[in-house]
Formats: C-alpha cells, sequence, structure tokens
C-alpha cells in the first residue's frame, strides 16, 4: 500500500490532561497514517481517546488537555506542514475548510440563535469560499444532497424545528460546504435511531464515492466498522494497539484487546449461545498500568507485558500490533 | 394455559394530554392498543425507535403510570384494580431496571442502604442484612467489600450491577429491564446480558427486554415484540423474525443494523430507508407506517390492520398478510 498518497500521519502524540485529581496520561505515544481516499475507522470504547486523537489533529483540545509532543503532518499543496506547529489564524484557516468535522450530538453544534442556512452560509462566507447570496444558494444545494426534503424552506427553519436525524444532516451539510480533503466524523449516528444511523451512512458513503473525500469515521460500534471501513484502527486506553485492512481486523484479529472486543459483540445473524466478556475494566489513566497498558485484563500476559511497553510490529503488509505474544525475541524464548 | 401466562396486556392504551391553545386538548398515543402476554420463564423483547412507545409500555404494565384505558393482568389478576397487600405484594414480585444507573441509586446511600431499603420497607425477614446483601452483592458479580460504599465510587457497569441486585432484593418473578445496557461499554454489556441470562435461568425469572438494539435484544430473548408509534406491528419468536421478518417496518429495521461482519455488511442488499415516524400527536389514518411503506396500498390509508396469526407463534399487523 506504499503507493498510496498519505494526507496525514500522526506521529509519536501524547496528550496529557491536567485535572485536580492528577494528570491524565490520555494519549500516549498514537502513531496513525491516514491515505488519501479511504474510510478510515478508528474504534474503541469510551475514554480510549479515539476522539481526543481526532480533536488533537486541528488541536481542538480544550484546557487542562494539551498536545506534550509529537508531530501531525498533513498534506497541504503538495507539502506537508506540521498542523501541531502552524500559527493559529492558519490553523483556522484549515479548520472546517479542508479539515472538516462532524460532531455526535447536532443539537450541541448548531446554534440555536441562527436559521440551518446561514450557519452552512456562514462557513463558506468565512472561509473567502463565497459572497453571502452565493453562499446561500449553495446551502440549498446541499441540503438536496444531504437528502434532506424541501430544502428551499428548511435553509429558513431553525434547529429547534428539525428532528434529530435533520440536525445532523444540516451539520453533515456543514462539514462538507467547502469540499473537505478530509472529514472527520466523531460518532456522527450515536444520538439517533437505527433507521437514521443507516440512511446517514447511506449519505455519506454516497459522498464520499462522489468526491472522493478522505473520511476518519470515529465510532465504538463494529458493524459500523465493518459497513464503512476500508482500514482500521483499534484504540485501548490511549494507544492504538492494532491497524489493518478491514477484512483481516474481522477475520483475524491478532491484539487480545481486538479478539475480546469482537466476542464481546453479539452479531444478529449467528446464533450465540454466550458472549464473552473482557474481564476487569478500563484502567484509570491516571495512574495507567505499567509496560502494556492491556496486562491486567490480557488473558495472554507474560512477565514482560508488565515491564515493558510492546513494540509496533507489521506481521504483514499494513497489518499492526502492538503486543508481546508476536515479538520475535519473546517467540523464540518461548520456543527455546 | 393460562396459569402459565405471567402477564398478559389487552387492548392497552396510555394518552398524554397536551395542551395546544386554551381550550383545546389533544393526546401523544404513547401507547395505542397493544394486547400480548408473557409466559412464566420467557423473556420477550420490545424494540422500536426512540418515542415507540416502548418505555412508557414499561411503565404501565408495572403501574408506575396509571393506563388509559384497557386491562394489565398479573398472574392472572389485574393490576389496575389491586389495592392494599395485594398491591403490595405486586410491587415485591415485579421489578424494574432502568436504562441509566447513574440516576436511579442515591448518591447519598451506601450500596448496603440502597439493596435493603425494599426489603426493610416491606418487611420482608432476611435474617442478618450484612449477610444477606452481600450474598446479593456476590450474586450480580460485586465483592463484600463493596458494601459500605456510595455510588459514585462505582462504574457504569457496577452501577448497573447494583440497580440489579436491588431489584433482585425483592426476591421477584417478573423484571422489567428497560435498555439495562445501552448506556455500557460493549465489553461491560456482554458481562451484564451474561449475567441477566443466568439470573434469569437461576431464579426462573420472567423479563420483559426492552431495547433499540435488535442485536442485543436477539441475544437475551426468546420472542421478540416490534412496536412502531404506540402499536405493537409484529410478534414472533426471535430466530423466526430475524429469518423471517413480515412487516415492512420490521424488514426495515433488520435491514439497517450494521452488521459486524464486513464480508456480509458491504454486500447486503440494500432496502431503501425512508422517511421518519409521524408526530405522536398528529398520526396518519390507517396504517401508521404507510407514509414510510414501500409496499402501500389504497386499503393501508383507510383502515388499520389489526395483529393476526400468520404462522406458528408469528403474528403481525398488515395488510399485505391478509
Amino acid at each position: 500500500m506504499s503507493n498510496k498518497e498519505i494526507i496525514l500521519s500522526i506521529r509519536d502524540l501524547y496528550v496529557n490532561f491536567y485535572t485536580y485529581a492528577g494528570v491524565v496520561k490520555a494519549i500516549n505515544g498514537v502513531n496513525l497514517d491516514i491515505y488519501k481516499g479511504e474510510v478510515f475507522g478508528l474504534v474503541g470504547e469510551t475514554g480510549c481517546g479515539k476522539s481526543v486523537t481526532s480533536r488533537a489533529i486541528t488541536r481542538l483540545i480544550p484546557p487542562p488537555g494539551r498536545i506534550e509532543k509529537g508531530e501531525i503532518l498533513y498534506k497541504r499543496n503538495s507539502e506537508y506542514v506540521d498542523l501541531l506547529k502552524l500559527p493559529e489564524d492558519e490553523i483556522r484557516k484549515i479548520r472546517g475548510d479542508e479539515i472538516s468535522y462532524i460532531f455526535q450530538d447536532p443539537t450541541s453544534s448548531l446554534d440555536p440563535l441562527y436559521t440551518s442556512g446561514y450557519q452552512i452560509a456562514e462557513t463558506m462566507v468565512v472561509h473567502d469560499r463565497a459572497e453571502w447570496n452565493e453562499a446561500w444558494k449553495k446551502a440549498v444545494e446541499l441540503l438536496k444532497e444531504t437528502l434532506i426534503p424541501d430544502p428551499e424552506s428548511r435553509v429558513k427553519n431553525y434547529p429547534h424545528e428539525m428532528s434529530g436525524g435533520m440536525r445532523q444532516r444540516i451539520v453533515i451539510s456543514i462539514a462538507l460546504s467547502n469540499d473537505p480533503k478530509l472529514l472527520i466524523a466523531d460518532e456522527p449516528t450515536t444520538n439517533v435511531d437505527v433507521t437514521v444511523q443507516a440512511e446517514l451512512m447511506d449519505l455519506l458513503r454516497e459522498l464520499q464515492r462522489k468526491k472522493g473525500t478522505t473520511i476518519l469515521l470515529i465510532t465504538h460500534h463494529m458493524g459500523l466498522i465493518a459497513e464503512m471501513t476500508d482500514r482500521v484502527g483499534v484504540m485501548y486506553a490511549g494507544n492504538l494497539v492494532e491497524i489493518a485492512p478491514v477484512d483481516e481486523i474481522f477475520a483475524e484479529p491478532l491484539h487480545p484487546y481486538t479478539k475480546g472486543l469482537l466476542a464481546a459483540v453479539p452479531n444478529p445473524l449467528q446464533k450465540i449461545d454466550k458472549l464473552v466478556p473482557i474481564k476487569g475494566s478500563v484502567p484509570n489513566l491516571i495512574y495507567p498500568p505499567s509496560g502494556c497498558r492491556f496486562h491486567p485484563r490480557c488473558p495472554f500476559a507474560m512477565p514482560i507485558c508488565k515491564e515493558k511497553r510492546p513494540p509496533r510490529i507489521e506481521i504483514k503488509p499494513g497489518h499492526y500490533v502492538e503486543c508481546w505474544l508476536y515479538a520475535e525475541e519473546v517467540k523464540k524464548k518461548g520456543e527455546s | 394455559m393460562s396459569n402459565n401466562v405471567m402477564v398478559e396486556v389487552r387492548n392497552l392504551k396510555k394518552y398524554f394530554p397536551v395542551r395546544r391553545f386554551l381550550l383545546s386538548k389533544d393526546y401523544v398515543k404513547a401507547v395505542d392498543g397493544v394486547s400480548f402476554q408473557i409466559k412464566k420463564g420467557e423473556c420477550l423483547g420490545l424494540v422500536g425507535e426512540s418515542g415507540s412507545g416502548k418505555t412508557t409500555l414499561g411503565r404501565v404494565i408495572l403501574r408506575l403510570i396509571p393506563p388509559t384505558s384497557g386491562e394489565i393482568l398479573y398472574k392472572g389478576k389485574p393490576v389496575t384494580k389491586m389495592k392494599g397487600e395485594e398491591l403490595k405484594e405486586f410491587r415485591k414480585s415485579a421489578q424494574m431496571v432502568f436504562q441509566d444507573p447513574y440516576s436511579s441509586l442515591d448518591p447519598r446511600m451506601t450500596v448496603f442502604q440502597s439493596i435493603i431499603e425494599g426489603p426493610r420497607i416491606h418487611g420482608i425477614d432476611v435474617g442478618n442484612p450484612e449477610e444477606f446483601v452481600t450474598r446479593l452483592l456476590e450474586t450480580v458479580g460485586l465483592k463484600p467489600e463493596h458494601l459500605y460504599r456510595y455510588p459514585h465510587e462505582f462504574s457504569g457497569g457496577q452501577k448497573q450491577r447494583i440497580a440489579i441486585a436491588r431489584a433482585l432484593a425483592m426476591n421477584p418473578e417478573f423484571m422489567v429491564l428497560d435498555e439495562p445496557t445501552s448506556a455500557l461499554d460493549v465489553s461491560v454489556q456482554a458481562s451484564i446480558l451474561n449475567m441477566l441470562k443466568e439470573l434469569q435461568a437461576k431464579f426462573g425469572l420472567t423479563y420483559l427486554f426492552i431495547s433499540h438494539d435488535l442485536a442485543v435484544v436477539k441475544y437475551m430473548s426468546h420472542r421478540i415484540a416490534t412496536m412502531y408509534v404506540g402499536r405493537i406491528v409484529e410478534v414472533a419468536d426471535s430466530e423466526e423474525l430475524f429469518l423471517n421478518p413480515l412487516h415492512p417496518y420490521t424488514q426495515m429495521l433488520l435491514a439497517s443494523i450494521p452488521i459486524p461482519d464486513p464480508k456480509i455488511a458491504k454486500n447486503k442488499p440494500k432496502i431503501k430507508i425512508t422517511g421518519e415516524p409521524p408526530s405522536p400527536i398528529r398520526l396518519p389514518q390507517g396504517c401508521k407506517f404507510y407514509p414510510r411503506c414501500p409496499f402501500a396500498m389504497p386499503i393501508c390509508k383507510i383502515k388499520e390492520p389489526p395483529l393476526i396469526k400468520v404462522g406458528n407463534n408469528h403474528e403481525v399487523a398488515c395488510w399485505l398478510y391478509e
């Protein structure tokens, strides 16, 4: 896959939150490349750092959070710039224009005091993509694209006049208004019903096919991952523990956490006698476990897991795992 | 057969009044003419989108809110007419676990106080109360040292375990589980679901399991009922419902669940999903689903289809099968 063009590269990212209770080590050295035109899925449970990672991309981490170190290389006009080093006014030009977001809760993403049309048009005007009257016309077009019935009158509606699914379509319209190169969708359908979720996902897939937008989809739902993505990253307690093409993640998961996650999800097409939960609970990241952060819950934990953080190992081209079980030196020791 | 039925609901209705102008009144018909039975030891799953009336139905059955009309029979006795001792007996025997474990536990009470509260009020002889609560905590997978801790010291999954222990303290026969795992992560969800299944087998409990997650409902239930704006549109054994869904709404719901398997998920036939549920105040005439239904016929607009038997343990309310 090396011939593919990398649009975004996260390197060695560390994010801490300085709370009264102590320093939460939320992101602990994340490395990730996203290729142009793909749908990359980031999956994990509450508090694993998937949202924080996505927000760190355009430095949207609110205090008391702080990006400690790392690089976020973004391909802009055929050269890579480090988004973490750009001045504030430059990054503001990128946010909402080249990189845009869809957040979980459409009600808090929208301003209740402005009409939906105004909020869509505003994004284009702010980024000098259009004048007001032209932007307004384009807003109607966008609503048509996101399959909102009767777009001409809907642009004059306020958020409270719409249903949750409809509001999320407005948010999607805003995110798409400037033809972003990278669209970050952070749990975009967690607050809506399954039927609406299916519609919104169809919509995103359709738009992605038409415009070739790169999408970073963040979700805790394995079903959505299977349906939407090309490649998947699995996060646990601030670490990206496994990255692989979507078929491989489901067919041959390697990291014990990925295996556990898959066994815990009920598949409606199979008759399941017993789900297999992952024992224990997510660690407190103020005092993260030593070595591999998964070792207290891992059924295969070895002494080394407690002491040293596992390296990232490429098992097959494009399939990476951070686990001692697959490290050469440990394997050799086991054989001898 | 009738002594085998734990809960029976007949033509149950619950309307909530909403004031429009000064004098005129409208009603939100949250539950509108629902009838079904739950057999002893069975788990009936109730699925539907938000606003379909599943939670209201669960609450009405437990008489947490009074029904507008219709009958609820609990072990053959009408729940709405219960008084005094009989009602107290019902309150012990039928318990509920709510969706949000954060708001269903009193933050100022220790786990011990929360769990012992019910038996104390009802004057149940539990022997040594500490031993009793400790045993319950062990049943739900918690430890004796948790006895004197407060809710804020627990994770969401542990809180839900406490809420379940609280319900079990009354030695119930019937439990309404209202989205008990939808606030939890998948790995925690799996352990709570397994536990609920084990408890059901161990104590012979009867469940009404309410959820919007079809995969979870399928895992838990023997039979599943699909609800759409206050009505039950289809009831069938859970395997049957997934293999052979008849109502267009059930088909649409099943088609929209994302399947955690990329080979199937990316090739599954697309059923076009359109529209949203109607406002429960201004419902369409006839079948409530016809504005969204791909198979709508003239009759659907005029007359509401009754729930009819179409096969072994399979009922559907749709004119297509009349």
